[in-house]
């Protein structure tokens, strides 16, 4: 028989955005200055560059590519922080315990991955917008890769928690995974300016999709035809949600 | 109606160790039920399979009257579980964390109720600290007021006084007598067997993961306990070749003016009588009589040394 307990999700849900909440500072504040900094950096290294196959100066590329970079990276780190935190300290027994269905926890952390990446980038776009104008064009294109960018590392985040033993090994996804994939996948240049090698690896690589279909809600134009990144995108986030619900299910990693 | 029934329950861990074999338990419902063994022997798997951190190799488990494989989360709702670790929430006070954990099992936050835990646990004063900040002891109590919070039918604790002084440790367990004379059955593994014998209606010993026996508290002290009666008399003692065989049934001891006679308890028929028909018929009244009673922690220890 299968009985839902919305409340008890809602209340998970609303556990996660307080527990970003309490550490505001490093896990809001810190981030959107991080970004701040990449921003100032390049403006000043790259002054009025332009990007090929792109018509917009490079202010207008960068910008979107580095909000959502940011959302992506606060997604991934809300949901595995929690992960990680709670089964070093051994709190997700009680996760595992309470009358919560696997759908419901996965949502609950989901969401509030999601909510923790909108306000970081909204927090970002903020601090940028009243120093430089950009387009936005497309806003269905932003929310569709902001959010669906967000349910995708939110779900990552939430499966390398549940992987990791220890905090160490967090790092390692962090820095072995995360950062390499969004570094490479056009935040900062067109990737067409990328060796073909590299460029084959991007035809597979979410974060690419992500960052260019956010970048083409702003400013219309992109490296990849944005219906079929969004294909793509729908289908790989449709996967994750799937894939976190089966390992919360069979208690992959959680239960003895 | 049993508040948990389990039927045949194993658990065999992934690196081959076998904690649990086929333990069929029974807690009726409104018991105050002690579950004890010694360390290893495999209570904490059995709480940890209702707290669902450990999956079953095999059995069944019933939580009031339904199927805990087949209705987890009716199952959950009912049930509220201190674990023998304690884990805390490292992001929350006292106070945000009954909130939370009220809410994750549906239940509305009740104010009131949620002041009478926090009072009644001893942390009050406590409340709106941070719980990084509180001691071990006060840590272990907010578990419980945790498993408390949504109040649940059937409250499991695991070693919840360990490590929590004798003044507290009296108070916690005048709380749980409460509310088990409100209805709630509880269900708890301590080491404290005094603590338990005084105060739980039911037991079970459990050792290396097999269950060797379960009931009621008074029948097992009844049946189980073996009692040994003492005879004083004026003169020193001594027991012919034949006297020998007829107390042979009741393992006889001379200790100079005693005779001390086992004597036991089945489906109510004490041999209390037919050793002192016997004793009076060969030496004549004793001046002095007692009797020695085993208590839980003499059977416990006996129980569990024989099976080593
Ligand atoms: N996660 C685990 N993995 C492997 N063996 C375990 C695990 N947890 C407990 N055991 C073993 O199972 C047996 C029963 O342990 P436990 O249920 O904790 O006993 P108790 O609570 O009665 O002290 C012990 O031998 C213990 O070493
Ligand atoms: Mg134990």
């Amino acid at each position: 028989m299968m009985n839902l307990n919305h409340y008890g999700a809602w209340t998970l849900f609303m556990r996660e955005n307080r527990r970003f909440m309490k550490v505001k500072m490093q896990s809001l504040l810190a981030p959107a200055l991080t970004s701040l900094m990449y921003l100032l950096v390049f403006r000043y290294a790259m002054g009025e560059r332009t990007v090929p196959n792109f018509q917009v100066d490079y202010m207008s590329f960068l910008i979107p590519g580095l909000v959502m970079m940011t959302m992506l990276q606060n997604a991934f780190a809300n949901s595995s922080s929690s992960m990680i935190t709670a089964k070093v300290m051994k709190v997700h027994i009680y996760f595992l315990m309470a009358p919560l269905s696997a759908w419901e926890v996965v949502l609950a952390f989901l969401g509030a991955a999601v909510i923790r990446a909108c306000v970081v980038g909204g927090l970002l776009l903020l601090m940028i917008l009243p120093f430089v104008s950009i387009p936005l064009l497309h806003l269905g294109y932003i929310f569709f890769y902001g959010f669906c960018g967000s349910v995708l590392m939110g779900g990552l985040g939430l499966i390398s928690g549940m992987w990791a033993r220890k905090f160490d090994d967090m790092a390692l996804i962090n820095n072995f995974v995360i950062m390499p994939l969004t570094f490479l996948s056009g935040v900062f240049y067109s990737v067409e300016q990328l060796p073909k090698t590299w460029q084959a690896i991007n035809d597979w690589n979410p974060f690419f999709y992500l960052i260019d279909g956010f970048r083409y809600g702003f400013i219309g134009m992109g490296d990849a035809d944005p219906m079929m990144g969004m294909g793509f995108i729908a289908l790989a986030t449709v996967a994750m949600v799937v894939a976190c619900w089966y390992l919360w299910r069979s208690g992959w990693k959680l239960k003895e | 109606m049993y508040a948990l029934k389990t039927e045949q329950l194993s658990k065999v861990y992934a690196r081959g160790k076998q904690a649990l074999k086929s333990v069929s338990l029974e807690v009726p419902q409104g018991s105050f039920f002690a579950l004890l063994g010694p360390n290893g022997a495999g209570k904490s798997t059995m709480i940890n399979i209702l707290a669902d951190t450990v999956i079953p190799s095999s059995g069944v488990v019933q939580v009031l009257g339904r199927n805990m494989q087949i209705d987890p989360l009716w199952c959950k709702q009912r049930m509220g579980i201190v674990p023998q670790e304690v884990a805390f929430d490292p992001f929350f006070t006292p106070y945000e964390v009954l909130n939370i954990f009220s809410g994750l099992y549906g239940a509305r936050p009740d104010r009131v109720w949620i002041d009478t835990l926090l009072d009644r646990l001893e942390l009050a004063e406590h409340a709106h600290k941070n719980t990084r900040e509180l001691s071990g002891g006060m840590k272990r109590r907010l578990l419980v007021a945790q498993a408390l919070v949504h109040k649940p039918e059937l409250v499991v604790l695991d070693e919840p006084t360990a490590g929590v002084d004798v003044e507290l440790r009296k108070r916690l367990w005048d709380f749980m007598r409460e509310l088990n004379q409100a209805g709630t059955t509880i269900l708890l593994t301590t080491h404290y067997l005094e603590e338990a014998q005084e105060l739980c209606d039911h037991v079970a010993i459990l050792n290396e993961g097999e269950l060797l026996l379960s009931g009621r508290m008074d029948a097992l002290l009844r049946d189980v306990a073996g009692r040994s009666v003492w005879f004083e008399f004026a003169q020193p003692l001594q027991l012919s070749a034949t006297q020998q065989e007829v107390f042979a049934r009741f393992n006889p001891r001379i200790e100079g003016h005693r005779l001390i006679l086992a004597t036991t308890h089945h489906q109510q028929a004490s041999s209390f009588h037919d050793a002192y028909m016997l004793v009076h018929h060969h030496f004549g009244a004793p001046v002095d009589v007692s009797i020695d009673q085993e208590d839980l922690e003499d059977v416990f220890l006996r129980m569990t040394r024989k099976h080593q």
